[in-house]
């Protein structure tokens, strides 16, 4: 009787059983590289905005306070995004005819606001509070990066619920002295034990951080 | 020729018998009919599962109250069947009951095809079942792990691990099958694709050394998953704090329950592969006679289960276990609870007599009847307790809906589509266990 399958017919064999785990192994960790890249998690993104705002031109170069414009931070939920008049407090007398500027002018003469759009954009179901992180000594630079730096702004941390837990369940380390919160640069490399100080300091309860009802409601 | 189990013919007579069917099929339109009610059902399924991805949990009659419903019980049941065939193959080839071989292959395929249905309910009943992978613990972007003190992750990993294990065994004890089709497949199509399962099977005493080292193996790994799958499954139930379902005898009440349905459905499809196979010496009288018994000892087992339930609820005297066990005999549900009795305990009583466990359509209407009893229970189970839970208030009936006995009819359609499929393709036997039986019966 005549041979059913050639000689090579065993290696190929070989070769699919050596697929059947590699692909769907494969596939997994290419599926979770996918989900922690740039592309879905929207880092490093710089958004379209109406208006050619610099965040280190305002702060790092001209020294404003983070809360002169993002005024509720500290006692809201949102840190609030600034209206016209805020900007016109200073821009009616400077760069008056800049070009750059002609969209401010017209929100304020016709009175509609400028559309700003989302950098961070949590899910609906997280409750994200400005004011109880900056109570607990998280600095703005922890989760928004050196915004010193950012000429457009763009968000630096992936804001997955890994990321998140990944503070919630140590968060000494990523706290920051009172004095330093607003800073337009964060503070780099502090101990383990300038962590468990500032915990103290702060008085954190870190037992309850990583309930589900933290974030969720 | 000294087993009552065995044909008194010649090995090759056995697989010409068992092969034909497959490789020479001449099934005429008994089977055609037959794939043709169960592919409509099979679609009734998939409408139904459309229908229930498409609305949402509230097109089947659960609600706050009875948050389980259909799909929990047809989930308990389906697996409970899939429990016996690895009973059959692993247990019984352990204990070298020499009656197992000519139905072992069949059961393993029922066991295969009713935990993969089983597999699914659980699924469909998630809010959002397209999530359903969020039980799997995998380095996620939520930074979070399965809630390992829940048995809802245990029953994850024992369905999981019984499903490839059923799998695997099934394939291995096939593998010799393969081969014979392969070597009297008279196309070159038929060739390759047997040949490809037989993975180069030649019959060699090496060969055959070394997979009866790996399929004893493999037998003594799947006792313990057949205890164990079960046993989870009552844990779902017994680690709920409701009365009627935290109680410790469930484990144990469950994997019995699960043997005794799942030998009736062998039972059930023994007598019609009998038929459709034309292979009466094949799977005897004796075959029946021998699982009557098995069913006759789960059915003793099974009332002793629920006389312990009702005495506790009385010797613990505790009141909500009280009522739920009043419930169950003159509630709402009493009507179906009484015809669960007497299917489960009062009927199979029959088999005490030898003529009825030898009468062919006398084993089969008490198997069904069981298996109807059977089902019953695990929606009982279920509604019972969740109709008449802890707070009045929300006490609520479960009613089921269209879409409910949709799902069970296309689920038990599907079933019955994969066994025409499956008597088509694969050795409905095992040809070379057979074999090894006549020659060790032949003196």
């Amino acid at each position: 009787m005549a041979q059913i399958f050639h000689a090579r017919a065993n290696t190929i064999i070989r070769i699919c059983l050596a697929l059947l785990l590699i692909v769907p192994a494969g596939t997994v960790a290419a599926w979770m590289v996918v989900m922690r890249s740039d592309y879905v998690t929207g880092r490093n993104e710089t958004v379209t905005q109406p208006v050619m705002f610099s965040h280190r031109h305002h702060t790092a170069e001209i020294g404003i306070d983070c809360r002169y414009c993002h005024s509720s931070v500290e006692d809201s939920a949102f840190a609030g995004i600034p209206p016209t008049e805020t900007c016109m407090t200073c821009h009616s007398q400077l760069f008056t005819e800049a070009d750059m500027l002609a969209p401010v002018r017209q929100s304020w003469v016709s009175g509609t606001r400028l559309n700003w759009n989302r950098v961070h954009d949590l899910p609906d179901y997280v409750y994200f509070n400005h004011s109880v992180h900056l109570a607990g000594g998280v600095a703005c630079t922890t989760c928004h990066g050196a915004v010193g730096e950012m000429r457009l702004t763009r968000q630096v941390a992936p804001l997955t619920m890994e990321w998140c837990l990944s503070c919630h369940r140590a968060p000494g380390k990523n706290l920051s002295p009172r004095a330093t919160l607003y800073d337009p640069f964060p503070t780099e490399g502090k101990s383990a034990e300038e962590g468990h100080a500032l915990l103290a300091e702060y008085g954190i309860d870190t037992s309850g951080l990583t309930d589900c009802s933290a974030c969720h409601r | 020729m000294s087993s009552p189990y065995l044909p008194d013919t010649p090995p090759a007579a056995i697989t010409a018998a068992i092969a034909d069917p497959v490789l020479h099929p001449d099934w005429g339109w008994r089977w055609w009919l037959g794939l043709g009610v169960s592919g409509a059902l099979t679609l009734l399924m998939l409408v139904s599962i459309w229908w229930l991805f498409r609305m949402g949990v509230g097109v089947w009659g659960v609600d706050s109250s009875n948050i389980w419903g259909f799909a929990l019980a047809n989930y308990v049941w389906w697996i409970g069947i899939g429990n016996a065939g690895t009973l059959i193959s692993a247990l019984l080839l352990l204990t070298r009951q020499r009656w197992r071989a000519s139905i072992s292959r069949f059961a393993e395929a029922m066991t295969l095809f009713a935990a993969a249905i089983a597999g699914l309910m659980p699924i469909l009943h998630l809010g959002r079942p397209w999530l359903f992978y969020w039980l799997a613990p995998y380095p996620d972007t939520m930074g979070l792990m399965p809630q390992w003190r829940s048995p809802l992750i245990w029953d994850f990993f024992a369905i999981a691990s019984y499903l490839l294990f059923s799998l695997m065994f099934w394939y291995t004890g096939a593998l010799p099958d393969f081969a014979s089709l392969r070597d009297r497949a008279a196309t070159k199509g038929k060739q390759m694709v047997y040949g490809t399962l037989a993975m180069g099977w030649r019959n060699s005493a090496r060969h055959w050394r070394v997979w009866q080292d790996y399929y004893g193996a493999m037998a003594a790994l799947g006792v313990p998953l057949v205890v164990s799958v079960h046993s989870v499954v009552g844990m779902d139930f017994a680690a709920g704090l409701m009365p009627g379902w935290a109680e410790t005898i469930f484990p144990p009440y469950f994997v019995v329950g699960a043997m005794y349905s799942g030998f009736a459905m062998v039972v059930v499809l023994a007598a019609a592969f009998r038929r459709a196979l034309r292979i009466p010496h094949l799977i005897t009288d004796a075959h029946f006679d021998v699982m009557a018994r098995v069913l006759l000892f789960c059915a003793l087992v099974m009332t002793l289960s629920y006389a312990t339930e009702w005495f506790y609820a009385w010797y613990s005297q505790e009141p909500v276990e009280r009522f739920l066990t009043h419930t169950q005999f003159f509630g709402p549900y009493a009507p179906f609870y009484w015809t669960m009795l007497a299917c489960n305990c009062l009927i199979p009583q029959l088999f005490w007599l030898r003529a009825l466990r030898r009468s062919l359509p006398a084993v089969l209407v008490i198997a069904v009847l069981i298996n109807v009893g059977m089902w019953l229970e695990r929606i009982l189970i279920i509604s019972q307790t969740l109709s008449r839970g802890h707070l009045p208030s929300q006490w609520a009936l479960f009613v089921p809906t269209f879409w409910d006995w949709a799902l069970l009819a296309g689920s038990l359609g599907f079933f019955s589509l994969l066994f025409f499929l499956f008597i088509r393709w694969v050795p409905a036997a095992s040809i070379h266990e057979v074999k090894e039986r006549i020659h060790e019966a032949t003196p």
